[in-house]
């Protein structure tokens, strides 16, 4: 469900720059997304390939780079990589972390004709 | 499609809304910062280099949800232009978003100017039920969508338009997962979670915990029947976000709601003073 919205939210970008930048095919598509952003990659293939269907993305392929959940943590001031938002520090053990990466959800770049 | 704005309203329905309306979000859809083209196709620099066609590439760099966030910046400045205290309501299904509000217009309405915006995919059962108290209610329904975005919120003003200084409450579509992603341009995300929903809910559902501002326990008066440790929950909310405020009350009895006025009170004067 949540994938499927994110990949209509990938289309419009797709559609507002094809647009800008006078592009009419979209081959290829980057999405950067971070461990901590509760995306899941299958669904999200899945769905892409749904909701690009009959647009200007129609086939595309979509190469997902996973980017690695970072926190920062208020105790002991180290920063900890960390897989879910609830995870301890690996050096203390608290869990007062702020999480400084690995929420993205982005486009990063696009092959384009 | 949207003919006023040129976007996709997917198969939302808006009470009230038709197109024959301006748009009160009229940042277009230009997009504020540059996107600077490079054209790799002379260059050795990318593996997957194009073949015979001018395959280029295009660096991109935007969140997914830009549109959105466009959407919900433009629904912030209005808010905060006419000092609107805005809440988007987020919980599961039936834990009590809806009596929560109906009680808390009911004590409130004669101190506060107050607006409901009902997100559900199907029915106008909840904004009727918010009409009945005397407070004006606009039902968004979503259809197949399981959340509200900023964009129909943005049309829901149009015909809703809150008052001055006013606090509006948006009662999201009942679901712990997609609202939490989608920022409709409020002040906090309230998660409400009750009783009888366990408490290892926070960890299960981490990413609306995280963006909650603060979190309501409901239906404390059934704790007696139920085994829930409501410290334990606490614990866990405060995992996914050392800073979250929570609250305790019963909708149905009545507990507890003077701190949630307090709450409210505080954040309506925050908003009125411009953040
Ligand atoms: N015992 C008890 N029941 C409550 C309380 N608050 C709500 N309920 C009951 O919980 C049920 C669901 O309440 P609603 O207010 O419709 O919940 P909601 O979150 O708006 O539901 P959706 O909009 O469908 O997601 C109703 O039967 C309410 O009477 C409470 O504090 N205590
Ligand atoms: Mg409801
Ligand atoms: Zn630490
Ligand atoms: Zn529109």
């Amino acid at each position: 469900m949540h994938e499927m919205s994110l990949c209509e939210g990938v289309l419009q970008v797709l559609q507002d720059s094809a647009r800008q930048q006078g592009f009419l095919r979209v081959k290829t598509v980057w999405l950067e997304i971070g461990a901590l952003a509760s995306v899941d990659v299958e669904a999200m293939r899945f769905s892409f390939d749904v909701v690009v269907n009959g647009s200007l993305a129609n086939g595309a392929r979509l190469e997902i780079i996973g980017l690695p959940g970072r926190a920062w943590c208020m105790p002991c001031g180290q920063t900890v990589s960390v897989e879910q938002r609830f995870d301890a520090c690996s050096e203390c053990g608290s869990y007062q972390l702020q999480v400084t990466g690995g929420d993205e959800m982005r486009i990063k770049e696009l092959e384009v004709e | 499609m949207c003919t006023v704005c040129g976007c996709s309203e997917g198969e939302a329905r808006i009470e009230g809304h038709d197109h024959g309306h301006t748009h009160h979000h009229e940042q277009g859809h230009g997009h504020s910062h540059a996107e600077p083209l490079h054209d790799y196709s002379q260059g050795p620099a990318h593996a997957h280099a194009p073949g015979l066609s001018q395959a280029r590439m295009v660096q991109i760099e935007q969140d997914i949800l830009g549109k959105n966030n466009e959407y919900a910046a433009a629904n912030r400045r209005w808010f905060a232009e006419r000092g609107i205290l805005v809440l988007n309501l987020v919980s599961s299904p039936g834990s009590g978003k809806t009596t929560l509000l109906t009680r808390t217009i009911t004590d409130l309405k004669q101190a506060l100017e107050l607006a409901v915006i009902e997100g559900d995919q199907q029915t106008t059962f909840d904004a009727e039920r918010i009409r009945d108290t005397g407070v004006k209610a606009l039902q968004i329904n979503t259809g197949k969508g399981c959340h509200l975005d900023a964009h129909m919120v943005g049309h829901a003003l149009e015909s809703l338009s809150p008052g001055d200084g006013s606090v509006l409450f948006i009662e999201n579509v009942g679901n712990l997962v997609c609202p939490a992603a989608f920022d409709l341009g409020e002040a906090h995300k309230v998660a409400i979670l009750s009783v009888t929903e366990g408490e290892d809910k926070p960890l299960k559902y981490p990413d609306m915990f995280h963006a909650a501002g603060l979190m309501i326990l409901n239906k404390i008066d059934l704790l007696p029947y139920v085994s829930f440790d409501a410290e334990k929950c606490i614990g866990y909310a405060r995992r996914v976000n050392p800073g979250i405020k929570v609250l305790q009350v019963s909708a149905t009895t009545g507990e507890g709601m003077d701190d949630w006025y307090c709450w409210l009170r505080a954040n309506r004067q925050l908003a009125a003073i411009g953040s």
